[in-house]
């Protein structure tokens, strides 16, 4: 089974988050960038897949600062191969699903583990628009999925603990919100060695379409409602802790 | 005058809260409203009475992604309304932009506020973690996926005798089977019922450390919830989870401990008596809901605690 991994860097959301000039994008000057904590969600799963079914596992990413050291991570995690799409600069989810859709048609695949959803993905999911593009089934929110030849059975969550079990038939692509442990961590060095000896492969984008048809006409921080009162000492919070009644 | 499309969510034969939130908010647009209900939902079509009319597009009653997105798919197809609510939510994901991108029609995902704008909408979402309100400007047709708890219910929640219509669907190729509902793992507590939750996200840094909450807990006769990443990590049981995907509670204090306060988060807490946040991150949007906050570390704050009790 071929399991293919997209990936995607999104802002920290550690950092603070400026909004720029334009007034509806973010300042990109000083933002980090970290891998969507979904997308190495969907990663440790496939990688799960591979050391427990038996599976090949293809991390692919559109290049941009930083996506060297996050394939070659990829790669140093478990991941048989990575693929960077060059010449590509999606504005959207639909134009991302676009392009790793076109990659996709030359690569094959027999699943595609996509993050549920990530921080920006304003105009949808990834996962259920990329499936459209590639014309297979999607289910999202899953946690817990298991292989059988071509039959995929999963878990979706929904609301209050409940999940459903489904049967997919592959290909087909999965929304992951949770792999069945927590994502491995893997020690610089390990990446650093893994630098040293694997190469990542580049592909050229193909077609990003035209987008999702609509536009973001502003950006800007959550009004303040009243906001919190804040307080500045141990005691000041047991006073309100008396005060609401939980002493 | 304008059409709405209203997609309902039931789970075990009942509506969900969603339904009502997006039904109140399609009526206070304005124009028709149309309720979309699956499997033998119309049955119950008279608990939708804030629609005009109901379009049952049947199908099977357990939510099947494929053979609802392809009846959605077929409805819009012929129907061709201007604004198509759907839920931010598990079933919604799989259906909103399937339907959108094979229909060519827009999708704006993660809706608190929507208005009709010059032969359109404006839709305000909810991004990056609840930090950024991100505005977008959209032409009719669109599908519009609303976040769980941002419009009231109440308006949407009245009985009534709409007109139900059956539509003859498609239900797509049988790629997907539905197996069976599982239910929640029964619980040593039910954090509905706490008076008072000691809540504990990712900044509680590991697993040992969630003694601390335990110890402030029990000196307040208090209960220990947490956010979901705590729940996977196994540092908590999944009975613990409060927000979208856990539970929905109310308690009469809230006390949020190193948490962010992401919109799946603040869904399931965010209607507590009192919520008293601590976070080392003064922009963190869990300042934004609670009543009392502190900029300190959580750890300081409840030593500090504990000698004062
Ligand atoms: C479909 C879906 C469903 C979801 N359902 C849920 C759900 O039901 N419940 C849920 O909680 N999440 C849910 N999530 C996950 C959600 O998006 C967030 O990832 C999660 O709520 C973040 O948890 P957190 O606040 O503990 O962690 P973080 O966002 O990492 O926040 C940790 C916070 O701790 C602060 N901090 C760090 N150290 C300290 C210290 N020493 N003292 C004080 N503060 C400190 C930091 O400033 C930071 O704000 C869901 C996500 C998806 C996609």
């Amino acid at each position: 089974m071929k399991v293919i991994v997209p990936l995607k860097l999104v802002p920290d959301l550690v950092e603070d988050l400026e909004v720029d000039g334009s007034g509806k994008a973010l300042d990109k000057e000083d933002l980090k960038f970290k891998l969507n904590e979904f997308d190495d969600h969907a990663l440790e799963e496939a990688i799960q897949l591979k050391e427990n079914n038996g599976a090949e596992v293809v991390a692919i990413a559109i290049d941009g600062e930083g996506v060297d050291k996050l394939l070659f991570t990829a790669l140093a995690k478990g991941a048989d191969k990575s693929i960077k799409i060059t010449g590509a600069d999606p504005k959207d989810s639909h134009q991302l699903a676009k392009i790793f859709a076109e990659a996709l048609k030359n690569e094959g695949f027999d699943l595609v583990l996509t993050g549920v959803q990530s921080v920006d993905d304003r105009d949808g999911q990834l996962g259920p628009i990329l499936a459209t593009y590639l014309e297979v089934p999607v289910v999202s929110v899953v946690s817990g999925l298991a292989v059988s030849g071509n039959v995929i059975t999963l878990h979706k969550e929904y609301s209050g603990g409940f999940m459903a079990e489904y049967e997919v038939d592959s290909p087909a692509v999965l929304g992951i919100q949770a792999a069945r442990q927590t994502p491995r961590y893997t020690p610089v060095s390990k990446i650093r060695q893994i630098q040293e000896t694997a190469t990542i492969e580049s592909v050229d984008a193909g077609d990003a379409g035209v987008g999702s048809g609509s536009e973001v006409s502003k950006m800007a921080p959550p009004a303040k409602g009243k906001g919190a009162k804040m307080l500045g000492s141990a005691e000041e919070l047991l006073a309100v802790l008396k005060e609401v009644g939980a002493l | 005058m304008s059409e709405t499309f209203v997609v309902t969510e039931h789970l075990n034969g009942e509506f969900q809260d969603i339904t009502f939130e997006m039904l109140g908010k399609a009526k206070s647009l304005g124009g028709n409203v149309t309720a979309v209900v699956f499997g033998s939902m119309k049955d119950k079509a008279s608990e939708l009475g804030a629609a005009d009319a109901v379009i049952s597009v049947g199908g099977s009653d357990d939510y099947n992604p494929e053979e609802y997105a392809a009846a959605l798919k077929s409805l819009l197809n012929e129907k061709n309304p201007d604004l198509v609510l759907v839920g931010s939510t598990s079933m919604g994901m799989d259906i909103a932009t399937p339907v959108g991108t094979a229909l060519d029609i827009p999708v704006i995902a993660y809706c608190q506020a929507i208005e009709a704008s010059d032969g359109g909408y404006t839709c305000t979402s909810q991004l990056y973690g609840g930090k950024m309100d991100v505005e977008s400007k959209v032409s009719s047709p669109a599908i519009v996926m609303v976040s769980s708890g941002a419009f009231d219910g109440e308006s949407g929640r009245v009985s009534g005798s709409p007109s139900v219509e059956d539509f003859s669907a498609e239900y797509g190729a049988g790629k997907v089977r539905f197996k069976a509902l599982l239910s929640p793992e029964a619980a040593d507590v039910d954090i509905t019922q706490s008076n008072i939750l000691v809540a504990i996200g990712r900044g509680i840094g590991s697993k040992d450390d969630v003694e601390v909450a335990e110890e402030l807990a029990k000196a307040l006769k208090a209960d220990v919830a947490g956010t979901r990443p705590l729940i996977d990590a196994g540092w908590l049981p999944k009975s613990r989870q409060v927000g979208k995907s856990g539970l929905k509670v109310k308690p009469k204090v809230y006390i949020a401990l190193g948490i962010s306060g992401a919109p799946e988060h603040i869904e399931g807490m965010k209607d507590s008596s009192t919520i008293i946040a601590i976070n080392t991150d003064k922009n963190a949007p869990i300042f934004d809901i609670a009543h009392y906050g502190m900029t300190e570390d959580l750890f300081d704050v409840v030593e500090d605690l504990m000698d004062e009790l």
